[in-house]
Formats: C-alpha cells, structure tokens, sequence
C-alpha cells in the first residue's frame, strides 16, 4: 500500500527515470571516466590504469607539444575568422531580405540550404574547390584576374590556400616581450593562412543558420519602431545601425554561443577538407583527440584533450544555461 | 529608390550565385563523363552527360546507404518519443528539483563527444554492441534525447495547463493524459522533432567512425569521406557520391523546409 502510494506520486520522476540514468551514466559518468584515464599511465593498447605521477603529467607533456600549442592556436584564429564571418555575412543576408521583395522565401531556403548538408559533403566539395591546381585558381585565370596581373607586371594570383604552411601576423616577438623566454611556445603564434579557406568553407554551410536566427527576430521588431525611427528621420542605414542591430542583441548572443560551440569542437569539416594540414596548419583538438584514441593508442593523451574541449565549451555554455534559466524563472 | 532597389537585387544575385558554386561544381562535374574529367574544366559545363559516375558512385556507396538508413530511422523515432515523455513531464508534472534534472539533461546537447569517446567505446565492446549498427543507434538514441526533450518541452510548454487539469479532475492518470490528451497535440512537434533528429544522425561523422570501424557497415558519411580521400576514384564518381549522401536531407528540407526552421530555432535553446 505504502509502496502503490509512493509511486503513484513519484509517476513523472519515474517516466523520466530511463532518460536520467542513461544521461547520468553516458554524459557524467563517462566524463568522470575520460578524466580518469587522463589521470592514467595508458598509453598503449595495453590497458593500464594506474595513475601517473605526478597525476597532472599527462597535461604538461600535452600542453608541452608543439602539435597541441598549433592546435590551440587554431582553435582562436578559426573560432574569430568563422564566427566573425558568420555573422556578418548572416546578419547582411536577414538585412538584405528584411523587406517585402519578389522571391524572399527563394532566397532564404537558398542560403540556409548548406545548413542540411553534412559537413562531410561541404568539406569533399571545398576541398576541391580550393585544390590550388584546379579549384578557385582556376577561376581566376577563367575571369582573366591573372592575365591582367601578369600585364600589369605583377606575380599571377596562385595562393596555395590548404595547402599553404604560412603563418601571418606572428605575434611570438611581442609575446616574447611579455613573457621574458617566450613560454617555452615552440610554434608561431599567428594567423595559419590554410584556415582562411576552411573558416570560409564554414560560413557557406552556417551563415544561413545565423541569417534565419535574425530573421526570426527581425520579424518580432514592430513596425512602430520603424516609423518612429524614420518619422525622426533616420535613413535606411541609421535605423539598422543605432535602433535595431541594438535591439537584435540578445540574438547576436544566442547566435554567437551555438557558432562558439560548433567552432570549438569542430571535426567533420576539417578531417573532410585539409586534414591536420601542413606542418599542423589546420589541425584541431578534436582531431588530435581522435588520432590519440583511434591511430597512436595514445589514450591518456587523447582522453586529457578531450578534457581540455569539454573545459572550453562548458566556459561558454554553463554561464549561458545558467542565464537562460534563471531568465525563464522570473 | 530605384537605385537602392537595384543594389538590393545585384547583392542578393550575387549572394546566391556565391551560394549555388559549391552545388554547381558537385552539379556538373558529377554527370561529366570519366575521360573528360581532367584538373582543367572543373568550371566548365560538360560538353558530354554521363551517368558513369552517378552509376559508379551507387556501386560504391548503396550498402552504407541501407546502413544510414537503417541507423537513422530507428534513431530518430525512438529519441523522438522518449523527448515527448521528458519534455511532457519536465513541462506538465513539474516537481522540486525537476528543472536542474531538466539543465543537467540538456547540457549533454553541448558537450563535445571527444569527451565521452573513450568510455562509450568500452562500454560498448563490454556489452558486444562495439562495431554494429544497434550499438549506433543507442549511441544516437542517447546522446539525442536532451535536444528532443528541449523541443517537446519548448512545445508543450505553450500548451495551456487548463487542459491537463480538466483531464485529472475527469480522474485520468499522468499516463492517460499524456496518451489520450497531450499526444493527438502533439504532430507538430513530432514532425519538428523527428526533421532535426533524422538531418543531425544522418549527417552525424564522428560517432559513425569511431563506433563503426568496419568500412561494410559504417554510414554514408563516413564511405563518402574514404571515397573522396582515395586516389584511385574519379571525381565525378565523388562528386556523384557527395550528391547521393547529400540528397535525403536535402530532400527534407527542401519538402518541409518551414519545420526544419522551427526545428532549429528550438534546438538554439531560445531564452
């Protein structure tokens, strides 16, 4: 009787039971378990789970490797380049179809198209076209840019684009400044130019996404807010700039987070299109992770990496959550 | 004004063809016919129509096709329902604690799966399912129930409690309600959850290569990557292949484009 009773309040917790334990065994406790391994002498395909010593070696010797360091270094340029690009191609592309015009629901499905994609296909599909022997090199001869260079006396336009080991913009010498003996960073600390065509490859399949993020909340801005903005007389390009890109910021914010949290595990993309890439040029941690795991049978190492990324999206999602939550509440 | 409307109509031109390259180059270099495809008439509409490589690229990628598909249906549905439970107690028979259980569920839609890899691989060897497409599934089943959950959530939320009331006092039970009450309401979200689900599992990569190392049973994802990554396959069987893998979701959202909107605003967690 007592037990009929129980349950009969307990119903709804326990018609989510099932949802709970599977999360609370395959989100938390195989976090728990990944950080233990990182903690862990397993480094080969014998399994071996003692702890190292001193227990943080594991992280030291990762964040030691100038293949780590690249990979950091690549997380922070792609992250800017990408959602720097996202969101104001997005943004350009919700302004540009925020009005009564002939085929908007066209144009829109048209440029949120990519978003359906995989990012297996994008990548196949970029990599080829930024293939420096045929792809958008290509192009420029087609358009005659080259022609015209080369009469004008200057080098024919031919990046190598993922190929391109390049570093620009290094910025180890002010670093070094700081930090008398340089950190002990063995790689250079810049823009890899073989990011640039895979942040663009990016913005193709998400800037739709951003695009329908601020159509959405363009579509809640009242026309009143408009009139009152033009009867003020603002033109075109005040109304956007001081009243309502303002008024869109809580979706700026929505938006920039869920592109922070593509950008900072991103995988597919990258393995599809350039690879870890020259001299780790477009290498990332998620694909150290996966060649750690699943190649090297370096396993506390890739398990401390991981580590690592789950540390840098939570940094963003937490705090994010945690305000989307207590917004509701009140 | 005509002035503006013309740089409107020559920026928007100019947005779509930017948009359409990438499908033009997969367009015309997939019906090229294998001799003509060379480095230099990438760009260039075929002179000849080939099915070749449309032929060559189903040879190569039907079996990994049959595995998406039957990786993804079972996936999609069965996360779907179990979304439309949480989020009908989560949002109809909230309790004390309910919402932080409901935040410690959805934060497992943001983490990055590297984190969980290694233990998921374990566990499934340990219970025999490592390798094989039911093993997938759970692996999809589990890791998207917090994001159908906050779909199914997010709709019954604006589902009045009066109904739900005027259901109890008639003496029906949380399971009658949702059964008979809550669930005939229940299509659009359905219908919002199951797009999101079926476009995310089918374009999924990473769980595909890492749960499935067998290349007869991994999904199209993952054949297409090896296909494009081989030295001995043409390009026009590539890009066939890369149509091929792309082609049911494209088909999705170019049939039901309005819900796959919807879908991914609620999967954007809007406060």
């Amino acid at each position: 009787m007592v037990n009929a009773n129980w349950l009969s309040r307990h119903k709804g917790f326990l018609i989510l039971l099932p949802s709970l334990i599977l999360t609370a065994i395959f989100i938390y406790g195989f976090i728990g378990t990944s950080f233990f391994f990182s903690l862990t002498n397993w480094r080969t395909l014998a399994v071996d789970l003692s702890l190292r010593d001193p227990i943080w070696q594991t992280y030291a010797d990762m964040l030691a490797m100038p293949r780590f360091q690249a990979d950091l270094r690549n997380t922070v340029v792609f992250t800017v380049l990408f959602i720097g690009l996202a969101v104001s191609v997005g943004l350009g592309l919700a302004i540009l179809l925020d009005r009564q015009i002939a085929g908007k629901g066209f144009f829109r499905n048209t440029f949120l198209f990519p978003y359906a994609l995989s990012f297996i296909v994008t990548g196949v599909v970029w990599r080829w076209i930024f293939n420096p022997e045929t792809g958008i090199n290509l192009f420029f001869n087609f358009l005659g840019i080259n022609r015209a260079l080369e009469a004008a006396g200057m080098n024919p336009l031919e990046p190598g684009w993922t190929t391109d080991p390049a570093v620009v913009f290094s910025v180890n010498q002010l670093l070094s400044q700081i930090w008398p003996g340089g950190m002990g960073f063995q790689i250079e600390w810049g823009i890899p130019v073989a990011l640039i065509p895979v942040a663009i490859a990016a913005t193709w399949q998400l800037s739709g996404f951003v695009m329908a993020m601020y159509l959405g909340g363009l579509g809640g801005i009242s026309p009143q807010i408009r009139d009152a903005a033009r009867i003020d007389g603002a033109g075109d390009l005040r109304l956007y700039r001081s009243v309502i890109i303002p008024m869109l910021n809580p979706i700026t914010i929505s938006t920039v987070i869920i592109l922070l949290h593509v950008s900072l595990k991103i995988f597919d993309l990258v393995f599809a299109m350039s690879g870890v890439g020259p001299g780790f040029a477009t290498d990332v941690p998620a694909i150290f992770v996966f060649e750690m795991m699943f190649k090297a049978a370096r396993y506390n190492l890739g398990a401390a990496a991981s580590i690592v990324m789950l540390i840098a999206s939570s940094l963003v999602i937490v705090p994010y959550l945690i305000h989307t939550f207590k917004h509701r509440e009140s | 004004m005509s002035l503006k409307r013309g740089l409107l109509w020559f920026g928007l031109g100019f947005m779509v063809l930017l948009y359409l390259l990438p499908i033009y180059v997969m367009l015309v270099n997939s019906v090229r016919d294998a001799s003509s495809v060379s480095l230099a008439t990438m760009w260039q509409f075929p002179t000849r129509i080939s099915a070749g490589g449309f032929t060559e690229a189903w040879r190569m990628l039907s079996p990994n096709l049959k595995n998406s598909l039957v990786m993804v249906i079972p996936a999609a549905l069965l996360s779907s329902i179990l979304g439309a439970l949480n989020g009908y107690i989560f949002s109809k028979w909230r309790f004390r604690g309910s919402e932080i259980l409901f935040a410690l569920l959805l934060f497992g839609f943001f983490i990055p799966y590297q984190a969980i890899l290694l233990p998921l691989v374990r566990f499934l060897q340990w219970i025999n399912l490592y390798g094989t497409l039911p093993g997938l599934i759970l692996t999809h089943v589990v890791y998207g129930v917090s994001v159908t959950t906050l779909i199914f959530r997010n709709f019954y939320v604006n589902i009045p409690g009066s109904i739900v009331e005027a259901a109890t006092v008639d003496g029906a039970g949380i399971i009658e309600v949702f059964w008979r009450v809550i669930l005939p309401l229940s299509l659009p979200a359905f219908a919002v959850a199951l797009i999101f689900q079926f476009t995310n599992i089918w374009n999924d990569f990473l769980f595909g290569i890492t749960v499935v190392p067998n290349p007869q049973s991994q999904p199209v994802t993952i054949a297409l990557n090896n296909l494009s990554g081989s030295f001995s396959v043409d390009w026009n069987v590539v890009m066939a292949g890369a149509i091929v893998a792309a082609l049911p979701t494209a088909l999705v959202y170019l049939g039901l484009g309005k819900l796959f909107v919807r879908g991914l605003v609620s999967g954007a967690v809007k406060a």
